[in-house]
């Protein structure tokens, strides 16, 4: 083999509380498609950073074409010939496809201004070699979303890029751009750049990738020709760690059937969501990040709209039109980005513990004030929220005691069913426990629980039950005892069942 | 010094009675209760308008047409009083609300159905309600002659020593407080200006929110328009052209948060009341009215300033001595600098 265009030695990078990556080494070549792959979280996203300079790494090396290099901001890494399309592009809408190819590069006339002809002229032809008809004096706003990673690979070839770093490129294409796309990293491939391609399906990377990298937690688990290995030894590798016993879990006794879902559908997000939650239980929700997990339960809780679908809640049949419906009927999300969702930061905590309950706290016309200060109270002492008052504004609360305000918010509307959407993302691991146990509470009291999580080994500690979702639609279930880290992996991600 | 700004109502409280001092101590005129009787009356107007307006601004909006919708309202309330003149004052105030409230809820209406920014909307229809006085009145305007004499005594009467005009603004005042404090519509227009995502995920929702202020900012208006044309007894498009600048000032100088969901009735009423009493002071200490406005852009500009860092976050405790500290801990701030 010869020499690597761009290598990795022994890189680490740590963030408080969280080590994203340790001691990974790779490299790649020249005329070859290398996968990342990984779970949710595993690092595969710290890489891009490093390598687009957004980050830098603790320790290790990066090598450009035998090079040291170091990166201190994106623009050193396309001097070095890096470049990365992004999946959610990350353009300007309202200026033409040809001023975004050569956006902070733009050709200069003798003038001293832009020389616009020949910048027109250069865009059509790197247009040309991708095969790609698309006018460079269109507005990028008017094209598609497959259209505009053709115009990202377009201003890639511009800066002469000899690493193309693709992240999940396909997330938004139907197959026929997918096809377009991959016969485009064929002729990349074939003019000797080298290719970084991250996806989760399993099938793409089997028919596009020479090599893979696998991640786990942060650091290098395998490597090698993809021909060598199969999807069931993939699997493995991605997840390849005991996970039971991580949280104690509690017996609760499990009662009638509280919540019954059938064939909820959306036009474009998720199709035949199915399921029943019962008294006690904690239902995990698991999929990879874009499954739909999310959007099925904002249908639910009357966030979007649903087009089909049967809600029972206590036998009774529910018409969800809002949130406030939702509310009404004892049904709670606690949504994934509290501070941006949840919290209320110019409110006090009494204000905002009690703002999804309002109408308990009335008594005659008005609220009364000496009712929201005991709920308050209750709810703030049970949940250990630390505050100098109860008045005290949520933007003087750390981060923690915000969360658990908002969690307090939930409780107060005292629902049947609570869905938590991601409880424990972004917080460290002595909090993560806090919230395991208490999830736990929750459904030693009788609520019944949805839990969402992208952590495997936190769904498999916690759920009585567990659903898979990909892409949209419930794939598997497993009962508790009954699964595999394997497995349920191998559902979410695509895998063929016998593999796993 | 850093917890009186905190509770920026007393600080603002205290630079008035101050104010007050001075002046009085320089012109004992000035702290006469006839003179203060005449500047609150005087100021009444402002005072429920700034509250009305608090109300938009609280859900992130702003309503540039509010001496626009005064004018057109007080015009109609003035035409009923010159053409029905036998009809009771009270469906004359009423005819001023209800043009007022309709024209809030056009507002309310674009803002929230259409989802059109607000500035864009009560630009746009400011302008379209000053128009309508000019062709409703064929360019002509309503004078004290011609309208009732019952219409233009009414606000120049006083009970228990004050003015109508103070005693509606206080009223309103008290309304404005209890439904702002202790009523769930009230709080939902904090949730919604304070973080509209988080809000909607409670149930409320915005739309509604925003359509209610700007409809309560409406019927406000046209109770003033009475008021406004009755007192100075005269109609016509031009009456208080500009006084929603006015308006905002106050709001902003009493706290009000023009990124929504910040602001009280207590401090909106001292922001109106600091704009009253520089507009009174001003004779007395013979300063050119001229001015008059750079007094104002000059506190506005301080307010701001002071809004900013009080709303500063404070920075996140990481280092373990600043955690075992705390953040109010004055040794902090040493150890940081």
């Amino acid at each position: 083999m010869s020499d690597p265009v761009l290598t990795l030695t022994a890189v680490s990078k740590s963030f408080p509380g969280v080590r994203a990556l340790h001691d990974v080494s790779l490299s790649l070549q020249s005329g070859r498609v290398t996968a990342l792959i990984g779970e949710n979280g595993a690092g595969k996203s710290t890489i891009v950073k490093i390598l687009t300079g957004i980050y830098r790494p603790d320790s290790g090396e990066i090598h450009v074409g035998g090079a040291a290099r170091h990166f201190s901001s994106p623009r050193d890494a396309w001097a070095a010939g890096i470049a990365a399309i992004h999946q959610e592009t990350v353009m300007f809408d309202e200026l033409t496809v040809a001023e975004n190819i050569f956006m902070g590069h733009m050709p200069v006339a003798a003038t001293g201004g832009v020389d616009w002809s020949r910048m027109r002229a250069r865009a059509a032809d790197l247009l040309e070699r991708i095969d790609a008809p698309i006018p460079p004096g269109l507005p990028l706003k008017r094209l598609s979303v497959a259209q505009k990673h053709l115009v990202e690979i377009a201003r890639a070839l511009s800066h002469e890029a000899q690493v193309v770093i693709m992240d999940e490129p396909t997330a938004a294409l139907s197959a026929n751009e997918i096809d377009d796309l991959f016969r485009i990293v064929e002729q990349l491939k074939a003019e000797g750049h080298a290719v970084v391609f991250i996806s989760h399906k399993f099938d793409e990377i089997f028919r596009i990738a020479d090599d893979f990298v696998c991640l786990r937690d942060g650091e290098k688990v395998g490597e090698g020709p993809v021909a060598s290995v199969t999807e069931a030894e993939l699997v493995r590798m991605m997840v390849g760690r005991p996970v039971d016993q991580v949280f104690p879990k509690r017996d609760v006794p499990i009662g009638d059937v509280v919540l019954s879902v059938e064939g909820l559908s959306n036009a474009t997000e998720y199709a035949d969501i199915s399921f029943d939650l019962r008294k006690g239980e904690i239902l995990g929700l698991y999929g990879l990040v874009g499954a739909g997990r999310t959007e099925a339960m904002q249908g639910l809780f009357g966030i979007t709209p649903t087009t089909r679908g049967r809600v029972t809640l206590e036998g009774r049949p529910l018409a969800v039109a809002s949130p406030a419906d939702a509310i009404a009927a004892g049904i709670s999300y606690v949504p994934e980005d509290r501070q941006d969702q949840g919290a209320i930061l110019s409110l006090g905590i009494r204000e905002n513990v009690t703002l999804a309950s309002l109408g308990q706290y009335v008594r005659g016309l008005f609220l009364s004030r000496p009712l929201e200060i005991d709920e308050t109270r209750h709810l703030g002492r049970r949940l250990a929220v630390k505050a100098s008052s109860w008045e005290q504004r949520l933007a003087e609360l750390s981060g923690g005691n915000q969360q658990k305000v908002v969690i307090a918010k939930w409780l107060a509307t005292r629902p049947k069913v609570i869905v938590l959407d991601e409880p424990t993302k972004g917080i460290d691991i002595g909090s993560k426990a806090a919230v395991h146990e208490f999830i736990g509470e929750l459904a030693g009291e009788g609520l019944a629980v949805v839990l969402i999580s992208s952590e495997l080994p936190e769904v498999m500690g916690l759920a009585d039950r567990l659903i898979v979702m990909k892409e949209g639609r419930i794939v598997e279930e497993f009962q508790r005892g009954r699964w595999s880290a394997e497995a349920i992996v191998g559902a979410a991600t695509g895998a063929r069942r016998d593999a796993a | 010094m850093t917890s009186l700004i905190k509770s920026r109502e007393l600080f603002l409280a205290l630079i008035l009675v101050i104010g007050v001092i001075l002046i009085g101590s320089y012109d004992p005129v000035f702290v006469r209760w006839q003179n203060i009787s005449d500047m609150l009356t005087e100021t009444s107007v402002l005072f429920m308008l700034a509250l009305a307006q608090m109300v938009v601004i609280l859900t992130r909006g702003i309503d540039l047409s509010v001496a626009a919708n005064l004018a057109l309202s007080g015009f109609v309330a003035a035409l009923v009083s010159q053409y029905y003149p036998g009809v009771p004052l009270a469906l004359m105030i009423a005819a001023g609300v209800a043009v007022g409230l309709l024209l809030g809820m056009i507002n309310g209406a674009l803002v929230a159905l259409l989802t059109i920014p607000p500035i864009v909307v009560t630009l746009g229809t400011l302008a379209v309600y000053r128009g309508m006085i000019i062709i409703l009145a064929g360019g002509d305007q309503v004078n004290a002659s011609e309208m009732g004499d019952v219409f233009q005594a009414f606000p120049k009467q006083t009970f228990l020593g004050l003015t109508t005009p103070i005693w509606i603004a206080i009223g309103v005042s008290i309304l404005f407080w209890l439904f702002l404090n202790f009523t769930r519509t009230g709080r939902g227009l904090y949730a919604v200006g304070g973080n509209p995502l988080a809000a909607r995920y409670c149930g409320i929702s915005q739309g509604r929110q925003e359509f209610l202020a700007y409809s309560i900012a409406g019927a406000v208006s046209g109770l003033c328009g009475y008021l406004w044309v009755a007192r100075y007894g005269v109609a016509y498009s031009e009456i208080a052209s500009g006084y929603e600048l006015t308006v905002i000032a106050a709001c902003v100088i009493g706290g009000v948060s023009i990124g929504g969901g910040v602001g009280t009735v207590a401090g909106t009423l001292l922001g109106a009341l600091f704009l009253g009493i520089v507009n009174t002071a001003l004779p007395v200490l013979q300063i050119s009215p001229f001015w008059q406005m750079a007094i104002a852009g000059a506190v506005i500009l301080a307010a701001v300033v002071i809004n900013a860092r009080a709303e500063h976050r404070p920075d996140k405790l990481i280092l373990p001595e600043a955690r075992r500290l705390g953040r109010d801990s004055g040794l902090l701030r040493r150890v940081k600098a």
